[in-house]
C-alpha cells in the first residue's frame, strides 16, 4: 500500500458527494478501465455557480480520495474558479500523493473539466474537443 | 480489531521453533563457517546440517544445495548460470509466460546478449501444455524454466510430464519451486528437472536465504566469485541463522506437510466456495483442483483491488492484488493477463493466501467483512452503475 497522507485517507474512507445527479447540467468521463482508473462527473449549474457536484469513480484509493476532493473543492465555486482546480492544486489540498498515483489528480482535474465543457457546450458556447489522457498504465 | 493475516504468498510468518533454531547462531555461535576453530567448526557443522534438511525435504543430495540469499537470487542463478554454461550449443531459451520476474527478467537480460526467448502460452487456468513446450524446443534450445506452482493463482503445472518432453531435446529443466517447496510434496526425482530454486520465507523459515538445487554433473558458471564458499558457486560468506533457519523450516515442512495441506485445503475451499457464492460477478482464477493449498484467488468485477485492499486492512485483514495500482509500476498482473483475464477485470484480482496460522473462524471474518466492502466500492463504481443500467434495460 502507498503512503497515503490523512486527508487522503480520510476521503477514501468517507468519499464526499458520491453518486449520479439526474438532470445534470454537464457530465464528464476521464479515464477508462483498462487503464485501472475512471471518474465520471455531474454537475449542476445555478447562475454561473456549480451548485452541486457528484461523482462515480472506479479504481484506487487515490482515484477515490481526488474524486471526493475535487467534488468538495468544485461546489459553490463559479466556472471561473473550478476551472483553477488543477492537479497540483488538488494533490496539494490533499497533502500531497505518491509520486506514482500523482495521475490521479490529473483525472480528477480532468473529469471536473470535461463536465463544465460539456455544459459549455449545451449552453451553445463553442469549447474545442480536449486531448484525451495518455494512457500511462501500458 | 481482529486481525487476519492472509498474504502468506508474500512471506509466510517465522515459526517459533524456527526461530528458537536460530537463536544460538545470532548469539554465542557467531563463527564463520570457513574458519579453522571451534566457532568456525560449530558453524560450519550447523550449515551442513540444514544443508541436509534441505536436501532431505527434496529427495536430494546434500551437496547438491547451493543456499542464496532469496528465491529471486535463486532464479537468477539458474537461469544466467545455466543458460552461459550451455551457451556453446545454443542460445535459445523457453519459458512460461506466467514465470515470475526473477525468472523473466533474467531472460530479459541474457537477450541482450544474444539469447533469445520463446514464451509458452497458458491456458484460462494458468496451465502450461506439455505440448506447448515440445512446440517451442528448438535445435539450439539450451535452457527450459517453468515454474512449479504461481503464486499469484496457485496453479500447480504438471512438471513430471513436460520434464519428459523436455528431456527428449537433452536441453537443461529449471523450474522454480519458490512457491511450492515446502507447501506441497517436491521430489526432484520425480519431477526429472535439472535445477530448482526454494525460498526460506516462503514455508515459515527466514527471509533473506533461498536455495538452488543442481543436480550433480550438471555445469552453472558461478553467481558471485571470490571465496570458496558453497562449491565456489556462490561465495560470500554464509548467512548462518538463516541458513539454520531454513534447515529447520524444512524439517518442519517436510515432517507436518500432509496435516497442514489437510488443513490448508480445508479453510481454502470454505474461501472457494463462500466467497463467490455471496459476491455476484466475482470468480475464481487460476486451476480449480490443481491448485496450491492455501491459494484463494478471486476477480471481484467493477471494482479495482487496492481500494479493496485498504478498506480490508481497515479491518485487520491483510491480503494482496494484482491490480495495476497496487503495483509501483501501475502495470495490471502478467499472470492474470496471461490467463485471458480483461485488463478491466485484472484490476479486479483480490488474493488471500493462506498459512498454517489461520483458522476457519478467520475465513469466516473475510467472508463476513468481505460483501460489504464489495458492495460500497460498487455503489461507487461508474462501471457497476453502467452494468445495472443496461441490466434493468435487458430485463
Amino acid at each position: 500500500m502507498p503512503a497515503y497522507s490523512e486527508k487522503v485517507m480520510d476521503h477514501f474512507m468517507n468519499p464526499r458527494n458520491v453518486g449520479e445527479i439526474e438532470d445534470a447540467d454537464g457530465i464528464g468521463e476521464e479515464g477508462n478501465p483498462v487503464c485501472g482508473d475512471m471518474m465520471t462527473f455531474y454537475i449542476k449549474v445555478n447562475d454561473n455557480r456549480l451548485s452541486d457536484v457528484k461523482f462515480k469513480t472506479f479504481g484506487c484509493g487515490a482515484a477515490i480520495a481526488v474524486s471526493s476532493i475535487v467534488s468538495e473543492m468544485a461546489i459553490g465555486k463559479t466556472i471561473e474558479e473550478a476551472r483553477k482546480i488543477t492537479p497540483s492544486v488538488v494533490a496539494k489540498e490533499l497533502g500531497g500523493l505518491p509520486k506514482n498515483k500523482y495521475h490521479c489528480s490529473n483525472l480528477g482535474a480532468q473529469a471536473l473539466n470535461l463536465a463544465i465543457d460539456d455544459y459549455q457546450r449545451k449552453q451553445g458556447m463553442k469549447v474545442k474537443p480536449r486531448k484525451r489522457r495518455k494512457n500511462d498504465h501500458e | 480489531m481482529r486481525k487476519v493475516y492472509l498474504d502468506n504468498a508474500a512471506t509466510t510468518p517465522l515459526l517459533p521453533e524456527v526461530f528458537e533454531a536460530m537463536v544460538p547462531y545470532l548469539k554465542d555461535m557467531y563463527g564463520n563457517p570457513q574458519s579453522l576453530h571451534s566457532w568456525g567448526d560449530d558453524a560450519r557443522e550447523a550449515v551442513e546440517e540444514a544443508r541436509g534438511k534441505v536436501a532431505a525435504l527434496l529427495g536430494a543430495d546434500s551437496d547438491e544445495i547451493i543456499f542464496t540469499g532469496s528465491g529471486t537470487e535463486s532464479n537468477n542463478f539458474a537461469v544466467k548460470g545455466l543458460a552461459m554454461a550451455q551457451q556453446s550449443k545454443g542460445k535459445h531459451i523457453v519459458a512460461s509466460a506466467i514465470e515470475h520476474f526473477s525468472v523473466l527478467h533474467s531472460i530479459r537480460s541474457l537477450e541482450k546478449q544474444g539469447f533469445e526467448l520463446t514464451e509458452v502460452p497458458v491456458d484460462k487456468h494458468g496451465l502450461v501444455d506439455p505440448e506447448e513446450v515440445a512446440r517451442s524446443i528448438r535445435d539450439d534450445t539450451v535452457l527450459v524454466s517453468i515454474m512449479t506452482a504461481n503464486t499469484e493463482v496457485g496453479t500447480i503445472q504438471p512438471i513430471g510430464d513436460i520434464s519428459r518432453v523436455v528431456k527428449k531435446s537433452g536441453a537443461i529443466f529449471h523450474t522454480d519451486a519458490v512457491a511450492a517447496v515446502g507447501t506441497i510434496p517436491v521430489d526432484v526425482g520425480e519431477l526429472g528437472v535439472d535445477a530448482l530454486s526454494l525460498a526460506g520465507n516462503q514455508f515459515y523459515g527466514p527471509k533473506g536465504v533461498g536455495a538452488l538445487w543442481i543436480k550433480k554433473g550438471v555445469r552453472i558458471i558461478p553467481f558471485l566469485e571470490g571465496g570458496v564458499q558453497e562449491g565456489g558457486r556462490r561465495a560470500g560468506t554464509e548467512n548462518v541463522p538463516a541458513i539454520v533457519g531454513l534447515g529447520r523450516a524444512a524439517e518442519l515442512a517436510g515432517a507436518e506437510m500432509k496435516s497442514r495441506i489437510e488443513h490448508l485445503s480445508s479453510i481454502r475451499d470454505k474461501l472457494i466456495e463462500g466467497l463467490p457464492s455471496r459476491i455476484e460477478h466475482s470468480f475464481l482464477t487460476g486451476h480449480p483442483t490443481q491448485r496450491l493449498p492455501g491459494n484463494a484467488s478471486f476477480c471481484i468485477e467493477f471494482i479495482e483491488g487496492e481500494s479493496m485492499l485498504m478498506l480490508l486492512g481497515h479491518q485487520g485483514i491483510a491480503a494482496a492484488s494484482g491490480s495495476a495500482c497496487t503495483s509501483r509500476a501501475l502495470k495490471a498482473s502478467h499472470v492474470l493477463l496471461a490467463m485471458g483475464i480483461p485488463h478491466e477485470v485484472a484490476h479486479g484480482s483480490l488474493l488471500f493466501s493462506l498459512g498454517v496460522t489461520n483458522s476457519m473462524e478467520d475465513i469466516e471474518y473475510v467472508l463476513e467483512i468481505l460483501p460489504p466492502i464489495v458492495d460500497r466500492l460498487r455503489s461507487m463504481s461508474p462501471l457497476y452503475a453502467k452494468y445495472s443500467k443496461e441490466r434493468n434495460r435487458g430485463n
